[in-house]
């Protein structure tokens, strides 16, 4: 299973690799803090307004460490869904209507093999997404507004490389509700057989997760929606850096991407392939 | 693979789309180095049978078996050394031709190499475009690529599915020679198609299906022979002759059609009987001839969709 995993993993990479919408993606998640950057050099915004009142916007010009961070924050879910929905609606779903899913399920591996392989090759893509976004928007902070130190949620100072080192967790932290976001997007990828569909009720879905979130009735379970998993990486930038939003977010995230992955799993072992 | 197993052995194979049944309790046996016709009319079955034979639809009830392993519970095993392209080859159209054979042999865990791809894309004509994406390729050139893509596997068996569509005479003349070429070195080949020109040329044995039963299976030469052939008379009074006909045993189901009778004359003794008797009736015989059915008649006949006015020969069961 592993190494037939594996086979299929690095198949998928080579078939992202070929396709221009891939490098597409990751140069519009590289260049999110780009133009963020240039809007907020040339815009007359005063500070504690716009992107200066979110958490570790006051650092904004100050230090070229938090522009990620903010960004992060403003683009909330639809930033991250957006791209994960259009990879992941498509990653099954376009093989089926293009008939390449009965031309590879023909060959050596099984199916849970390919699909697996699929799934991995989804998620790397998302990392290398979300770190494309990083490094770009770090470096670029950094040459225009410094490698200075920042201050924290909870209003300490931290030294510019313990922010730094913490840029790779909080991405990591962010990532993985995202990851939950994208495994329900596979499924509908599996399910709808159709890529537009897919891709447009993962949009749905993530909207639906942040419509919930927003109603003041559902104010007790809020801490274990999906979309309020994407801000666990603020425990990170508090002193003492609490762990228990960080510990809810894995599980919650687990529980949200787990079910739709098995249900894709089951549905993609039985179903007809006839294109 | 299980000694002596056929290629494909399916018993009772049933597949039903809601109310309709798509293939209806199908027995077939394709033995070690058939070049087997798989012939029907559109929508009679053979694809869905394909589908099934490779593991990508669910069978409802009966058996199959490749090379003596069940592609539904065991897929790997059933399926090394088995090949198919189902309706036309689908490949990546943004990569190029040899890019499709790279990624598609890492599915195949053979260990197919450079030297390997090189070979097949000699071997189907492609190797001047190997570097070209498949999204510039001609049908034609698909359908060899497609080819190429099962040839990566090292076969035993292949399946085809209406390699002809789409492509220009050339492509078609082409295709037949590769089939040949590839029996000849002794793989089993199973050629579905609705076009009984393209099986005639190839195949050594056929499948007819029509409306997911199968309604014939044998050689083509069994098939033709199976033919009951119909005698034309020509006679100086055709009316005498049909009244002479109808007095002698060996003459059954006459029609008098213009000047000209049509009738089955027992094989035997019925040509002597018939001219003796039209002889002591005074009728001259200006001709009496046997109709030779063409395979097209035949298959139409099997498959009920007779072409306007075509002669229908009958056809022994199967």
């Amino acid at each position: 299973m592993i190494s037939g995993t594996l086979i299929s993993y690095r198949a998928e990479l080579r078939k992202l690799i070929a396709q221009r919408r891939t490098w597409l993606g990751i140069a519009t998640a590289a260049l999110v803090p780009v133009i963020f950057l240039i809007s907020i050099q040339i815009s007359k915004v005063t500070p504690h307004d716009g992107p200066y009142d979110t958490p570790l916007g006051p650092n904004l010009r100050h230090s070229g460490l938090a522009i990620d961070f903010v960004v992060l924050k403003l683009v909330a879910v639809i930033g991250p869904t957006l791209i994960a929905a259009l990879v992941a609606g498509d990653i099954v779903a376009s093989e089926d209507m293009a008939g390449t899913l009965k031309t590879i399920l023909v060959r050596s591996l099984r199916r849970g093999e390919i699909l697996a392989g699929k799934v991995l090759a989804l998620f790397t893509y998302l990392a290398a997404a979300l770190l494309a976004y990083t490094v770009v928007g770090e470096v670029t902070g950094i040459i225009f507004w410094g490698f200075h130190p920042l201050t924290n949620l909870s209003g300490d100072s931290i030294s510019a490389p313990h922010a730094l080192a913490l840029t790779v967790p909080s991405l990591v932290l962010y990532g993985i509700p995202v990851l939950a976001i994208a495994s329900f997007g596979l499924f509908l990828s599996v399910v709808t057989r159709h890529s537009v569909a897919a891709i447009a009720g993962t949009l749905l879905y993530a909207l639906a997760l942040q419509g919930l979130a927003a109603l003041s009735a559902l104010a007790s379970i809020r801490a274990f929606l999906l979309t309020t998993q994407l801000s666990a990486w603020h425990d990170l930038f508090q002193t003492p850096t609490a762990g228990d939003a960080i510990v809810r977010s894995l599980w919650v995230s687990a529980l949200f991407a787990i079910p739709p992955l098995l249900a894709a799993w089951i549905v993609f072992q039985r179903r007809d392939v006839a294109t | 693979m299980t000694p002596f197993a056929p290629p494909i052995e399916t018993r009772g194979l049933v597949k039903c789309y809601g109310e309709l049944t798509a293939v209806d309790h199908v027995d077939l046996t394709v033995g070690v180095g058939d070049v087997y016709g798989f012939l029907g009319p559109n929508g009679a079955g053979k694809t869905t049978t394909l589908r099934m034979l490779l593991g990508l639809v669910r069978r409802d009830a009966g058996t199959i078996r490749l090379f003596g392993h069940d592609p539904a519970e065991d897929p790997i095993r059933a399926l090394d050394g088995v090949a198919g392209i189902i309706e036309e080859p689908r490949l990546y159209e943004y990569m190029s031709g040899r890019a499709n054979l790279e990624l598609l042999a890492s599915f195949d865990r053979t260990g197919a190499g450079p030297a390997d791809i090189d070979e097949v894309l000699n071997m189907v004509e492609l190797h001047d475009r190997a570097g070209d994406r498949v999204s510039e390729y001609s049908q034609g050139m698909r359908q060899r690529l497609g080819i190429a893509s099962c040839l990566i596997r090292r076969p035993r068996l292949l399946m085809l599915d209406e390699p002809a569509n789409g492509v220009d005479p050339a492509g078609i003349r082409y295709l037949r020679g590769l089939i040949r070429r590839l029996a000849d070195e002794g793989i089993t080949i199973l050629l579905s198609s609705h076009l009984l020109a393209e099986v005639q040329e190839v195949c050594s044995r056929v499948a007819v299906i029509n409306k997911g039963c199968i309604v014939y299976e044998g050689s083509l030469a069994e098939l033709r022979a199976g033919a009951a052939r119909r005698h034309r008379l020509r006679a100086t009074d055709p009316h005498r002759a049909s009244d002479v006909c109808s007095r002698v045993g060996a003459v059954r189901d006459q029609r008098l059609e213009g000047d000209e009778l049509t009738f089955l004359l027992d094989d035997e003794k019925g040509p002597l009987v018939l001219t003796k008797a039209l002889a002591q009736a005074e009728v001259g015989i200006i001709s009496l001839t046997r109709d030779q059915p063409t395979l097209e008649a035949l298959f139409f006949r099997l498959t009920a969709e007779e072409p306007e006015g075509a002669a229908v020969p009958e056809v022994s069961g199967t």
